[in-house]
Parts: structure tokens; C-alpha cells; sequence
């Protein structure tokens, strides 16, 4: 298991490389929106990779909900962690494609503004989980991931719902794209995926590393109390 | 082309800060954990 932290990183180092390069160098321009259009390769990756985090964290919230099991609470806390980076990213990218193609950074759109409350959800549900002390606070994180998933599926096909001036989906939407874009599209999000795998490997040894400090410290403060003066 | 540049930096400044985080919490868990063991 020591062996392939390192082996899967230079694998992942090694596969965004090669996806950047399909990204900007080999990938065809689009012919309307030119270069601005490339944006697309990081946006959509790390928006499906946002979904696919949340959709993880709703399951582990659920499984603990059910069985208290600490394993599912840290997947939890985990994949939200690393869930809202990538929609930071969704965020940002987004506006940076908004501006030269629609001319203005944003706009309260359905899909936009859907994505921005998903995203505080998730926010709120780290602060939570960052600065309450109640020995509660898995349970009640748990139960705000619950509510906070329903907002994916709202994001997600916001744009077939409703009206929106964000462009219509690429996949299974009734939109068409180049075969070659599309390839690079897949890869750029198996690269993605593979980078959150293991941002999620060491985030996930990390707490329970910290977890295991902290018992450590509490069962240490029970077993050498200090004398009172 | 600024705003392609723009927006892969920025993916990355996101991704290599919160890299930058983790990195941060684990040195200090490990202060902790030779503390635990002093």
C-alpha cells in the first residue's frame, strides 16, 4: 500500500500532463468561440468530479445515518472537502469563459446560481463540521449532506428544466461535438478523477491520523491528571 | 488566449494551495504526534 501512493501519483502527474497538452495543443479549435473554448476541458472535468464527490459524500452521510460507522463519516468529510475545491474551480473557470464569450462574468442564471448554493451548502457543511464542538456534529453534518445533495441532481439538469443562457449539455443532451474534442473531454476527466482519487487517499489518512491523535490526547488527559493546587 | 491561461492557472493555484493546506496539517499533526510521544 506504500508503494502505490507514489506509483499512482507519478501515474496521475503523468496523465494530466499529457491531457493538458490534448487540451491545448492538440485539441481543435472551435470555430466560433476560437481558443476561450479549451476552457471546457478544465470546467466540465471538475464540475462532473464536484457531482460525483457530492454523490459519494450523500452515500457515506446516508450509511452513517444508519450504522454510525466512523469509516463513512470520514469519506464523508473527506469528499465534501475535496468536492468544494473542485467547484471552486467550476466557479471560477466558468466566469473566465463567461467574459470574452457572453461579455459579462455572470449572470443569475439558473444553472449559474444553482451551482453557487451547491457550493455554499457544502461550504457551510465544512464550517460546521470545522467549528462545532457538540459530539453531535458528524450526525447533524450528515443530515445537511442529505439535504445538500438535493441541489446536484437541480444543478445538473437545471439546463434541460429550465431556460438558461449557459450552453446546452455536449453528452446526451441533443447537443453535438467533435469526436476528437470529445475523447479529449473523457480524458481530461479521467485525469481529474484519478488527481481527486488521490487528493481523497491522502485527505482520508490525514483524518484519520488526526482522529487517532485526538483519542490518543483525550485518553492521555484522563490517565495523567495534573495535581490541584 | 488571457482568459484560457487565466482560467488553467487558476485550476491550478486552487488545486496546488489546497495541496499546500493538507501539507500544512499534516506537519502539525506530526509536532503533535512526537509530543504525544515525549
Amino acid at each position: 500500500m506504500k508503494r502505490a501512493f507514489p506509483i499512482f501519483a507519478v501515474l496521475t502527474a503523468l496523465l494530466l500532463s499529457y491531457a493538458l497538452y490534448e487540451a491545448l495543443v492538440a485539441a481543435p479549435t472551435e470555430k466560433t468561440m476560437g481558443d476561450v473554448q479549451r476552457i471546457f476541458y478544465y470546467h466540465v472535468p471538475s464540475a462532473w468530479t464536484a457531482f460525483l464527490l457530492f454523490l459519494i459524500n450523500f452515500v457515506a452521510s446516508v450509511v452513517y445515518l444508519i450504522r454510525r460507522s466512523h469509516s463513512a463519516d470520514i469519506v464523508a468529510v473527506v469528499t465534501a472537502e475535496v468536492g468544494v475545491v473542485f467547484c471552486t474551480v467550476v466557479l471560477v473557470t466558468g466566469p473566465l469563459w463567461a467574459r470574452p464569450v457572453w461579455g459579462i462574468w455572470w449572470t443569475w442564471d439558473v444553472r449559474l446560481t444553482s451551482t453557487l448554493v451547491l457550493w455554499l451548502i457544502y461550504v457551510s457543511y465544512l464550517m460546521l463540521r470545522r467549528f462545532s464542538t457538540s459530539s453531535q456534529t458528524p450526525l447533524l453534518a450528515a443530515a445537511l449532506a442529505v439535504f445538500g445533495a438535493l441541489d446536484v441532481p437541480l444543478v445538473y439538469f437545471s439546463i434541460w428544466i429550465f431556460r438558461t443562457q449557459h450552453p446546452q449539455p455536449v453528452i446526451g443532451g441533443g447537443g453535438s461535438i467533435d469526436p476528437r474534442m470529445l475523447h479529449i473531454l473523457l480524458l481530461n476527466w479521467v485525469a481529474f478523477l484519478c488527481f481527486a482519487a488521490l487528493i481523497c487517499w491522502s485527505r482520508y489518512r490525514l483524518e484519520r491520523l488526526r482522529r487517532e491523535v485526538e483519542e490518543t490526547q483525550a485518553l492521555e488527559s484522563l490517565l495523567e491528571p495534573r495535581s490541584l493546587r | 488566449m488571457t482568459f484560457l491561461y487565466v482560467a488553467y492557472a487558476a485550476t491550478w493555484i486552487i488545486h496546488i494551495t489546497y495541496l499546500g493546506t493538507l501539507v500544512q496539517r499534516y506537519k502539525r499533526l506530526q509536532r503533535e504526534i512526537e509530543a504525544l510521544q515525549k
